[in-house]
């Protein structure tokens, strides 16, 4: 290593590393939003089954997953405070009642599939079954609002543009869940969430355009952005990708239109960030190099998680290889 | 309306009293559960399986409620303490973000294995899984720890004021992250959790044995209890022990660099030399009874006992008191109540860890009715110390949040309302009440249902669970 001496002043090889981290929190945020995204959505799809056999097929495709998914949100907390610690500090104190109904719609999600599979009756079921549907319709509504306020610079809870933005992730994440579904069931059920999976895109599509024209509309602010390359790349992109996801759905190439909604949850993620950039938090005036830690524990968190990211990346695909494939129906939420 | 510092302040001290027992849960079975999978690989004896199988169901459980109150947890961070975190965030937001990226990722991707992959993975793969389950467990308290061990004795750092506000710059890394309070605290708390579940697998396994040696129940897989019984007290005879060993120079540790804490664990009102041991302390005032500061004792102690201790063997040496601090003391009461409950109870491990070895000797572990009983109470207070240690370490350090440099004070949300505050911590009471209830119900209809019987084992483990639900009478 070298000494502290040149990791005290000098950014590592000289690069922007104030940038790379807000770049790396919001692929952050997409991981969360694209993994943890496709079990909101498999929990809001769970309001349409009304077979128990069925209910159980679909705990179980997200059984083995769903932790692992949801760390990408406390990694994201983590680098957040870690990185930029008053945008932390400010956002989450300004927000205050919004995290908290985040925090208790996320808790509700993660113990309804645990609690669902501890009793057998139908009172027990009913009740935690709820719970999933829930916790898993509210908490990416929540997100989306917490985002859309983040991004525009709110100052109170709930904004039209906020609404807007909750349901836009809402959509995305029903769409994200039927691709995975198609992965992982057979039959008559993978037809439906088929059907469903296309109903979802192209109100995505709808939903994501009135989005923006509500944001340029109402923000000002905002509005050259609007006109950055980065940002129109990104909206054709993400029409182009809807149509893709539709058709493969259509033809039943299910790997291609669960990459296909990978693509739309980093293409959303990535709008928001260039939107947002170069504020890391437009309420407080504060931007990225404003906001950023000083160099020496910058250096030190970027070569930390430049060796991490990757590993943990590693993790991800052994345990999605160890569960590949269509749910075994003997296999249940354990 | 409660004033948003207290109203803070309480509902961060049940948010942590609350999430300690789901980690304390996992980090204390971890090791275990890597021994059963070994053991299970290595030797194909049912009963090892039986043991993996059934404990891991309750880690399952208790890493979910884990997860779900720990994310509340890092969170109020910035909810509650934006002013803390402004402050010390260059220092403290880092060790949270590597116990995310390189413990609790490791731990909940390969728990995925672990729970639902017995059947799918190869037998070296599903041991490497307990083990990466078992080593995220451990580094997430060594950042926590760390994170936590700076705030009480902060190193390699400087203060600046940017833009009207005193921000911790990190100067030394290795000074902050590997503070003197540090490795003090990671062998106290991971031999805390292992001891606490061991206590709490000896109280479970003593219920059983007690119904069937000394009831004379019919019990299937008793074999399972017996030998859970035998571990859990092997695991005790160790842990028991160097807790109260590592404790002792903890504490003198504690007298070295935070001697406010110390004073107060001890209850020294005026600096003296020759400070007794009190084994009780109450107020001569019957109206003080309530005031945790109250001053006039009565006590029973060992002459110059707390100056030994303090010193390491001299009991003529002075404890600085409570009063020639310049900062109002911590709450002495709660302090020296929690120490003194500490310490016994560390005791009365080692005393049950001699008497089950004592009867396991003498080949009476089965026939002993009365070590029995008193396993069966005890199974819950591994969890108790935990609780009122960590009360000493975080109670005893106020009014500091960074011991010397922050007050705790000072370190709330500027902007949070009293209405808001209160809001959220009867959300939280309401809340958290009904999940111990509910985690509570599960483990204990887990512990009812038992583990798997021999012939469901060659069943995959979904379908164990089903079985044991059916058996389990619904």
């Amino acid at each position: 290593m070298t000494n502290v001496g040149a990791l005290a002043t000098k950014p590592l090889f000289g690069l922007p590393l104030a940038e790379l981290w807000f770049a790396l929190l919001f692929f952050i945020f997409g991981m969360f939003l694209f993994l943890d995204g496709f079990d909101f959505g498999v929990g809001v799809l769970f309001a349409t089954r009304d077979d128990d056999h069925e209910k159980e097929q679909l705990l179980a495709t997200v059984g083995p997953f769903w932790d692992g998914n949801e760390v990408w949100l406390v990694v994201f907390g983590g680098a957040l405070f870690a990185a930029f610690p008053s945008v932390y500090a400010n956002l989450f104190s300004r927000y205050y009642l919004l995290m908290f109904a985040i925090l208790a719609a996320l808790g509700l999600r993660g113990l309804a599939p645990e609690m669902y599979e501890e009793r057998e009756d139908d009172h027990w079921r009913t009740l935690w079954g709820y719970s999933f549907i829930i916790g898993s319709t509210v908490t990416p509504f929540l997100l989306g609002l917490f985002v859309m306020n983040w991004l525009v610079g709110a100052t109170g809870l709930i904004t039209p543009v906020g609404v807007l933005g909750g349901v836009t992730v809402l959509v995305l994440t029903i769409v994200d869940g039927a691709a995975f579904l198609g992965l992982k069931t057979r039959g008559a059920l993978r037809d439906e969430m088929r059907n469903y999976g296309t109903r979802a895109a192209v109100s995505y599509l709808g939903i994501a355009i009135i989005t923006l024209g509500a944001i340029y509309a109402t923000e000002p602010g905002l509005r050259s952005s609007f006109r950055s390359p980065t940002v129109v790349a990104l909206v054709m992109l993400t029409a182009t990708l809807t149509g893709i996801y539709v058709v493969a759905l259509r033809r039943r190439r299910y790997y291609a239109a669960f990459a296909a909604t990978a693509t739309l949850v980093f293409g959303l993620v990535g709008l928001v960030a260039t939107l947002l950039f170069p504020f890391v938090d437009r309420t407080a005036g504060l931007t990225v190099r404003e906001a950023i830690i000083s160099t020496l524990p910058l250096n030190l968190m970027s070569i930390m998680a430049s060796v991490l990211l990757p590993i943990v990346l590693g993790y991800f695909v052994v345990l999605y290889s160890a569960f590949s494939g269509p749910v075994d129906t003997e296999e249940t939420y354990g | 309306m409660v004033d948003p510092v207290l109203a803070s302040r309480l509902q961060f001290a049940l948010t942590t009293i609350v999430h300690i027992i789901f980690p304390v849960m996992s980090m204390g079975l971890a090791p275990f559960l890597i021994y059963f999978t070994w053991k299970e690989i290595r030797t194909k004896q049912p009963v090892y399986e039986q043991l993996r199988r059934f404990w891991t169901r309750i880690f399952a459980v208790s890493f979910v409620v884990g997860t779900v109150t720990g994310l509340v947890l890092e969170f109020e961070f910035g909810t509650n303490f934006a002013a803390f975190s402004t402050t010390a965030g260059e220092l403290f937001g880092g060790p949270l973000a590597l116990e995310g990226m390189m413990a609790f990722m490791l731990e909940a991707t390969f728990l995925g294995i672990f729970v639902f992959g017995r059947d799918r993975v190869s037998d070296r793969l599903y041991f490497l899984s307990s083990i990466a389950v078992g080593l995220g467990t451990w580094l997430s308290a060594v950042w926590i720890l760390i994170a936590n061990s700076w705030m009480q004795t902060p190193r390699g750092f400087e203060i600046v004021v940017e833009n009207g506000q005193r921000i911790v710059k990190l100067t030394d890394p290795l000074a902050a992250y590997l503070n003197p309070r540090f490795p003090y605290m990671f062998i106290h708390m991971q031999n805390a959790a292992v001891e606490s579940v061991a206590l709490f697998m000896a109280g479970v396994a003593a219920y059983y044995v007690f119904r069937h040696h000394v009831w004379g129940y019919p019990i299937e897989h008793i074999e399972v209890w017996e030998k859970t019984l035998k571990i859990a007290l092997v695991v005790l005879l160790i842990t028991a022990p160097l807790q109260v060993i590592q404790g002792d120079a903890y504490a003198r540790h504690v007298y070295e660099t935070q001697p406010l804490k110390f004073a107060a664990m001890e209850a020294v009102w005026e600096t003296d030399s020759y400070v007794p041991e009190y084994i009780v302390a109450f107020p001569t005032d019957v109206n003080d009874l309530l005031n945790p500061r109250t001053k006039d004792l009565f006590g029973i102690g060992i002459p110059g006992g707390a100056s030994w201790l303090a010193s390491g063997g001299n009991p003529q040496a002075t404890i600085r008191g409570l009063e020639s601090f310049s900062t109002k003391a911590p709450p002495v009461a709660i302090v020296f109540w929690a120490f003194r409950i500490m310490v016994a109870l560390g005791f009365w491990f080692i005393l049950l860890a001699v008497w089950g070895a004592y009867r396991w000797w003498r080949g009476e572990l089965f026939e002993d009715d009365l070590l029995h009983k008193a396993l069966m109470a005890s199974s819950l207070l591994g969890f108790v110390a935990v609780e009122v240690g960590w009360i000493v370490t975080e109670v005893g350090r106020q009014p500091w949040v960074i011991q010397g440099v922050m007050k705790t004070s000072a370190s709330v949300s500027p902007n949070l309302t009293g209405a808001e505050a209160t809001f959220t911590l009867f959300g939280f009471v309401t809340g958290y009440i009904l999940l111990l209830g509910l985690y509570t119900y599960v483990v204990g209809r887990i512990i009812r249902a038992g583990p798997p019987s021999k012939d469901e084992l060659t069943q995959s483990d979904a379908a164990h669970v089903r079985e044991s639900k059916v058996t389990s009478g619904d």
